[in-house]
């Protein structure tokens, strides 16, 4: 992704907005955000949308934040200008979060709760909430946040959502229960009125939302005209004038989410075999692997995806770790908790040379931690997880469409240096909704690494010397079955052809043999795979990040860039083998070197500090289990650059 | 891949043995179920390299060493998750597990019952000996509650796992218990445990003369019983049917269950072998992927073709793209 033009704060086109949807979860929160992100991207515009929620199925919070652009956007945005509610707890928890001159649409039954009513609202925050309204004179109520909001200039949009309901039920001549189905699209036709975005778009994504249901779709296409009435003819809108108009530039684009981009990533690559064991977040991708498991090839025949639950991640990495070895590229999906299971198994694979792809899906921990949110805490566990040296390879993406592409090439690495290779991914950028040009198969190539074959490898037969030493580590490998190549595999420290031994000598020409491949790796692997450098490289004001803070600091950048600041960012991909030269090189003129890193103890810098012996002079850091915002980066940033900064910079936010 | 670049000989046992020398220790009653399962791969017909041996670890977990195939020595409690693997990607292979019962009921025993519910085409061979052999003795989830090995420092104060019963309730379609002594029979029960289509749970009962001086050869031989016969009987010497076939209705599968119950009960004086369960009723994994994957056996995933001459991946991803496009 270039540097062209994106959206940033200080922008003001009628073509942008950042609209915010809670409710408690099992509502249609995610439906009435799906709704809106679509209306928005068939009007052409980009689409970036952010799912917070709680480990819970039904009645806990959650929100989605959508924002919409005609330029290109890299992040959510933490200030919304249009928040909508169906409830009191979501006015209680983001009245703070509208931007002045934006607006709140509430619903007449929550005009006035008692913050101490609200059953799931955190009696942290409730507590607090309840301070600051006390402060400006206000009671704790949602009175109290909806007169406060009025006070910090921002509108609120009264609807009596009940009236509404029976009003449709009356107008469609159906039952009230069934009318009040179409809440979610009364809310997002609301504020698409409030904003005047073209209502055709809204139709056209009713239809994409329910294909080939008519019924629904006319249900829904009667509340939408009914939402663009009342919001015409009964709200007083003369102090809101933020606009949303669509731009009917219609270019290719999907919709989709970062682990339905690995999920295609893993196919386009060539995956045969995954197993899995649910855990948030990385269960969604196996469920979409099942899901498309058949597919067709170019040419002319049949692919599949074998997709296995297992009884826990033990086994699922097991079975995935066994398959490899029969040549079938193979993955396992997991977060950090699961991981922490597997990592006896990657002991064993590093040891077998057997080619297996875990993507890890990192969440807030330690244990169980917060199964939900994002963090980067997870890097130390992928880089050392496990008894004894062996190589790896640990590779991070950062946005959606690069986590398409590692996935197909993390088969490669894992075929090429004959090792486990482990795939960064956070919960951010995994459910993080995006519109984006779809994937050119074109780039992704399969490598399969160095095969045996019986007659040119073994040529007299015999016990075949599948860990035979090699200058570069790697030894052709036999794929289980074949005649020609039988040989044994074990866990055990092993001779050539796979039998135990505890001979000294075939102990250090094994161990040296293995580890070997990480130098090769780190010679072959090209740098662009290695990092990535955004903004102006000559800059001295160094970021040094990886994952998916890297959207919010791509904007943040762009806003120095208007203080007239340059900045550069170092985006590290490849974390083993680590990029130690490469880095070196490019953090000497670092000043300061600044790292953004989503977890408590930066374990990147921590990499960096042990490869290269440079600390760097700022962490970024936030762990409170919710993605980086442009605009706290760019707060960090100014206060850095201001001098006033401690080492460690914290990002909080205590309304997320 | 497992096409033969010759033409395949008749193979005999010796095409299955190794010449490495074997550190079990003297008399110790994991060389029968050795020598039988290369006999039994033998008189299968296969070929060293269609067959993969996947073992734990302990003793046991030793045994695919001192055989010529594809030997896989997974982890302590894993060897199912990796014999699944194995099979459900390559098909083709006969894949035999083997370990120990420290191995499989105790570390793996998660594996063990989920197992049972894929069914999954391979065989289990667990070596019985009520002890942790390869740790020195430690009391195995098979041995009796309140028995005391001489390498126990105390009386057992755990329960015992009745591993035929387990094997039963986890949906193990093809059970059996045989005796590492008499390898003829071994033999016999090995081959029908392989040729069964669905997951077999063979329990063979294996002196360990070095840690375990209760369940010894002589306590099998019932030297210390008053008539000096031997425990073990063959229970298909007395009729007993095992199998459950396609089509019984409920009441006589209850008794083929009953029945099994029974004689997974008994224990003692006498002590039956053979088979205890055939269950040709349940349909195998691969079975259900091929419902849901009808390429599965013709492109199973170790032979599928994902890369064209040219290194370009062949999978068409345009009708998900076309899922998922928005404008
Ligand atoms: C994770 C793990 N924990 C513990 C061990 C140590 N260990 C090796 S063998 C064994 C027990 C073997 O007993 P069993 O499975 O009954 O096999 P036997 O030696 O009796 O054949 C143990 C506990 C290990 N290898 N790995
Ligand atoms: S310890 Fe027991 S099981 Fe292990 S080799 Fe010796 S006799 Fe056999
Ligand atoms: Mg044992």
């Amino acid at each position: 992704m270039g540097l062209g033009r994106r959206l940033n704060n200080v922008d003001d086109t009628q073509h942008q907005l950042a609209w915010r949807v809670g409710g408690p979860q099992g509502s249609g929160v995610d439906s009435a955000a799906g709704i809106f992100s679509r209306a928005c991207a068939l009007g052409g515009l980009n689409v970036l949308g952010r799912r917070e929620y709680y480990s819970n199925i039904m009645g806990r919070h959650s929100y989605y934040d959508v924002r919409v652009s005609d330029a290109e956007i890299t992040c959510h945005r933490d200030r919304v200008d249009l928040l909508t509610t169906f409830e009191a707890e979501s006015l209680a928890r983001h009245f703070i979060s509208v931007v002045e001159g934006g607006a709140i649409v509430f619903s007449e039954k929550d005009e006035d709760t008692p913050l101490d009513k609200i059953t799931y609202l955190d009696p942290r925050a409730a507590r607090d909430l309840t301070a600051m309204l006390e402060d400006s004179d206000l009671p704790a109520s949602t009175a109290g946040t909806l007169e406060y909001a009025r006070g910090h200039g921002v509108n609120t949009f009264r609807i009596d959502f009940d009236a509404v309901v029976e009003t449709l039920a009356e107008r469609l001549g159906a039952p009230q229960a069934i009318a009040a189905r179409t809440l979610n699209t009364l809310a997002v036709a609301v504020s698409c009125a409030l904003v005047g975005y073209e209502v055709e778009y809204v139709h056209e994504a009713l239809a994409k939302t329910w294909p080939g249901r008519q019924k629904i779709i006319d249900m829904n296409v009667s509340a939408v005209s009914l939402a663009y009435e009342i919001v015409r003819d009964s709200l007083d809108t003369s102090g809101f004038d933020i606009e949303l108009h669509a731009t009917r530039s219609r270019e290719s684009r999907i919709f989709l989410n970062g682990s339905q981009a690995v999920a295609l990533g893993k196919m386009a690559g060539g995956l045969a075999f995954q197993s899995y064991y649910p855990i948030s977040p990385a269960t969604d991708e196996s469920v979409f692997l099942e899901a498309h498991q058949n597919f067709t090839t170019k040419d002319g025949g049949s692919g599949a995806v074998v997709v296995v639950q297992t009884e826990d991640e033990i086994s699922a990495f097991g079975m995935a770790a066994a398959a490899s070895l029969t040549g079938a590229r193979s993955s396992t999906a997991t977060s950090g908790p699961g991981l922490a299971l597997m990592v006896e198994g990657m002991g064993w694979a590093g040891i077998n040379e057997a080619p297996i792809v875990v993507t890890l899906y990192q969440r807030g921990g330690p244990s169980t931690g917060l199964p939900t949110r994002s963090e980067q805490g997870d890097l130390n566990l992928a880089l050392y997880g496990g008894s004894g040296d062996f190589p790896r390879i640990v590779l991070a993406s950062s946005d959606l469409t690069e986590s398409f592409y590692d996935a197909a090439q993390a088969f490669n690495y894992a075929e090429r240096y004959q090792t486990p290779v482990v795939h960064l991914i956070d919960k951010a950028l995994s459910s993080q909704t995006q519109t984006v040009p779809p994937f050119d198969m074109d780039p992704v190539r399969i490598e399969r690494g160095s095969i045996a074959d019986p007659e040119r490898d073994n040529p007299d037969g015999g016990d075949f010397p599948r860990f035979r030493v090699t200058e570069s580590g790697v030894s052709p490998r036999s794929l289980l079955g074949t005649a020609g190549l039988t040989h044994w595999t074990t866990g055990g420290e092993h001779t050539e052809v796979g039998r135990v031994t505890e001979d000294p000598v075939v102990r250090e020409q094994q161990m040296e043999k293995r580890m070997r491949k990480l130098d090769l790796a780190a010679s072959e692997i090209p740098l662009a795979e290695k990092l990535q450098v955004y903004g102006n490289p000559e800059a001295a004001f160094t970021l040094l990040s990886w994952g998916s803070n890297k959207g919010g600091i791509l904007e943040a950048m762009d806003m120095l860039k208007v203080d007239g600041v340059e900045a550069r960012l170092l985006q590290v991909r490849l974390m083993s083998p680590f990029p130690r030269e490469e880095l070196s090189e490019l953090i000497e003129s670092a000043a300061p070197l600044v790292a953004v890193e989503s977890s408590f103890s930066a374990q990147l810098a921590q990499a960096l500090r042990q490869h290269t012996g440079r600390a760097c002079e700022h962490l970024v850091l936030k762990y409170n289990g919710r993605p980086m915002s442009a605009r706290e980066l760019y707060g960090a940033f100014k206060e850095i650059l201001g001098g006033a900064a401690e080492r460690r910079v914290v990002l909080r936010n205590p309304y997320e | 891949m497992t096409t033969a670049t010759k033409e395949p000989k008749k193979v005999t046992a010796k095409d299955f043995q190794v010449s490495s020398p074997v550190d079990w220790c003297p008399g110790c009653g994991d060389f029968g179920i050795l020598s039988a399962l290369q006999q039994s791969l033998a008189r299968l017909g296969r070929q060293p390299h269609e067959v993969a041996v996947v073992a734990g670890i302990g003793c046991s977990g030793k045994t695919h060493y001192y055989l010529n195939a594809y030997g896989v020595h997974t982890l302590h409690g894993r060897m199912l998750p990796y014999a699944t693997g194995i099979k459900l990607a390559n098909p083709e292979m006969t894949v035999v597990g083997v370990g120990g019962d420290g191995d499989g009921m105790g570390i793996g025993a998660a594996h063990f019952v989920n197992s049972g519910r894929r069914n999954v085409d391979m065989t289990y061979i667990l070596f019985n000996n009520a002890v942790y052999g390869l740790t020195k003795g430690q009391a195995a989830p098979t041995l009796p509650l309140g028995l005391q090995t001489k390498s126990l420092p105390k009386p057992n104060v755990q329960g015992q796992i009745n591993s035929l019963m387990l094997a039963m309730a986890s949906g193990f379609t093809w059970i059996g218990r045989a005796y590492s002594y008499n390898v003829k029979h071994l033999v016999e029960l090995m081959v029908k445990a392989i040729e069964h289509e669905g997951l077999s749970y063979l329990d063979v009962l294996q002196p360990c003369p070095t840690y375990n001086n209760l369940y010894t050869k002589d306590w099998f031989a019932g030297k210390d019983l008053a008539g000096g016969m031997p425990r073990i009987y063959n229970l298909q010497d007395e009729g007993y049917d095992p199998v459950i076939s396609e089509g019984m209705d409920d009441t006589e599968v209850f008794e083929k269950i009953n029945a099994f119950t029974q004689k997974a009960h008994e224990w003692g004086e006498e002590i039956p072998a053979g088979v205890f369960l055939d269950n040709r009723a349940i349909t195998t994994f691969g079975e259900r992927i091929s419902e849901q994957v009808p390429t599965y056996l013709t492109q199973p995933p170790c032979r599928r073709r994902i890369a064209d001459d040219r290194g370009h991946a062949t999978a068409d991803l345009s009708s998900i793209f076309e899922e998922l496009r928005i404008t």
